[in-house]
């Protein structure tokens, strides 16, 4: 017999990027540019400060929001570094990782036909959301012309202003855009005045290149319809201790724990720990970090447009986003030059609509295989001309 | 500002080339030359040597720190036995410290006894040193920034979302 799946886990086809996984294995000299995480290693602080917790035995269970030391850290955090007031009794919880976080919101705030807007192209977990939660997506693609900004213009023409919630990532996976306090305004106000709640990913905050993230949250009228996502992985290089939380309004705050509580419990202890030293001690790790992609990233972007490949000035997260020379899709352009030169990018249009025709390029990886990969780049492109 | 960046990148890795500290910085390729140039020029840069991780070659390397002592008088100052202790070449670093003693004085030799050789027969006998103390370096663990261990592997998946 077989056992018969639910019907929403059978409409969400398995991530595109599987494929590319076994074409990657059959080289033993890929150099990656697909990976969506920090090749730096924790900051040796948070690290011990772990180790230390398992040594004294610190491995139960914590409150399900987390620890309220922690809370009361990231209170202090995003305050300090965003502006933003949340109450750590109320307004904060402590996820495992930032895409429990967005889960949870998803489930607390999408009823069955529902309509969810989604910003694209974007990171791949949230339309699998909206579909687990039972809800309707509703893609909004952005456009390189716009930067790949979200605007009002491409809320309207997407039907947006029917939706329900709207979710978005600036600094943005895949493209490396960011939306500065005057792109956000107008976006604010198209959600004010169609009561939108907003979902607003800001894990990749701490990694843009030119000026200072803002949330939407502190905007007008704003932060009673917002919930903003943020954690510890991307700026603080701690990927696998899965530790994110949300930021929002007592009641939404109260019914993710409500389900936070009977699924997950409490995020990993450990991980916890670790993140209070990294919020305690690690801002200068965090800087040198910043600093070390920002130069990656000026590099990447002066040696795509050497090598004729157009690419927009992405500011944020550690990404850029080429298009494709003429004549080929993202697909095949990102297959062949795997297959041929060993260099794994990610074809665009995995992330949705409007990333078509592009590749999402990471430069968290050392300066060294940055200029290997571009290496191999050129050549292909020059085997093909 | 731009001086800066340029240094940083040199400290990073000497070897970076001109036209690749340009694509880190924005800045243009002749413009990082001029750069190093006046840095160097300026005695800013004194050098750009290896690090070298010893214990991988078959070649004994012997270094020493020795923690020296020093009398002072009215003609004899740090800097004056500072120089004459420099110019030897089995002196790989010397600097003024704090603390219990004077001077921290790195050698290197091919071998123990070249390098004691070199400390009793050479610094000891300088007339306004009192004491030495010589410690053999057994193994090191990280020079010049650089870890020497396997460090952290890459161990990430070639693509996640």
């Amino acid at each position: 017999m077989t056992i018969e799946l639910s019907d929403r886990v059978k409409t969400v086809p398995p991530s595109g990027i599987r494929r590319f996984f076994e074409i990657a294995e059959e080289r033993d000299d890929v150099i990656s540019l697909g990976v969506g995480e920090p090749d730096f290693s924790t900051p040796w602080a948070a690290r011990d400060a772990a180790i230390t917790s398992l040594e004294q035995g610190k491995t139960s269970y914590t409150a399900n929001k987390g620890k309220r030391e922690l809370r009361e850290a990231i209170a202090g955090y995003v305050a300090d570094r965003f502006d933003l007031g949340y109450d750590p009794g109320e307004e904060i919880i402590v996820t495992a990782g930032a895409s429990e976080a967005v889960d949870l919101a998803f489930r607390a705030l999408v009823d069955p036909g529902d309509t969810v807007a989604i910003a694209q192209p974007s990171y791949i977990s949230y339309e699998p959301g909206v579909i687990f939660a039972g809800g309707e997506v509703c893609p909004v693609p952005t456009k390189e012309e716009d930067e790949f900004r979200l605007t009002v213009d491409g809320l309207e023409d997407a039907g947006a202003a029917d939706a329900d919630l709207l979710v978005f990532c600036y600094p943005n996976n895949p493209t490396g855009a960011i939306m500065r306090e005057s792109d956000l305004e107008p976006i604010a106000a198209f959600a004010r005045e169609h009561d939108l709640t907003v979902l607003s990913d800001e894990i990749y905050a701490e990694l843009t290149y030119d000026g200072e993230h803002t949330s939407i949250a502190t905007l007008p009228g704003m932060r009673e319809r917002t919930i903003v996502f943020n954690g510890f992985s991307k700026a603080h290089a701690m990927t696998g201790l899965r530790l994110g939380y949300a930021l929002g309004p007592a009641d939404v705050v109260g019914a993710m724990n409500r389900i936070h509580q009977y699924t997950m419990l409490s995020a990993p202890t450990t991980a916890q720990y670790a993140a209070l030293e990294a919020l305690d001690s690690c801002e200068d790790d965090v800087r040198e970090m910043i600093d070390q992609y920002d130069r990656r990233r000026r590099f990447v972007l002066s040696r795509f447009r050497e090598i004729g490949m157009d690419v927009f000035e992405a500011k944020g997260a550690f990404y850029c986003f080429p298009e494709v020379p003429s004549g080929w899709t993202a697909e095949e352009f990102a297959e062949t030059v795997l297959r041929e030169q060993g260099v794994a990018v990610v074809p665009g249009d995995v992330f949705g609509e409007g990333g078509e025709g592009h590749l999402r390029v990471s430069y968290a990886t050392s300066l060294g295989d940055l200029r290997e990969a571009l290496t191999r780049i050129e050549a292909f492109l020059e085997e093909q001309a | 500002m731009s001086e800066r960046e340029v240094l940083e990148s040199l400290r990073e890795n000497a070897r970076y080339s001109a036209a690749d500290i340009a694509r880190m910085t924005d800045l243009e390729e002749d413009e990082v030359e001029a750069i190093i140039e006046e840095l160097e020029a300026a005695g800013v840069v004194r050098g750009y040597q290896a690090v070298v991780d010893w214990d991988k070659l078959e070649d004994e390397r012997v270094r020493a720190e020795v923690e020296l002592n020093v009398r002072l008088d009215r003609e004899t100052g740090y800097s004056d036995i500072a120089d004459r202790l420099a110019r030897f070449p089995q002196v790989t670093a010397l600097r003024l410290v704090s603390g219990d003693y004077d001077f921290d004085m790195e050698v290197e030799g091919d071998s123990i006894r070249e390098v004691s050789q070199f400390i009793s027969e050479k610094v000891a006998p300088v007339p306004e040193i009192t004491q030495t103390v010589t410690h053999y370096v057994m193994t090191s663990y990280k020079e010049n920034g650089i870890e020497l261990g396997d460090g952290d592997e890459d161990d990430r998946l070639s693509f996640s979302p």
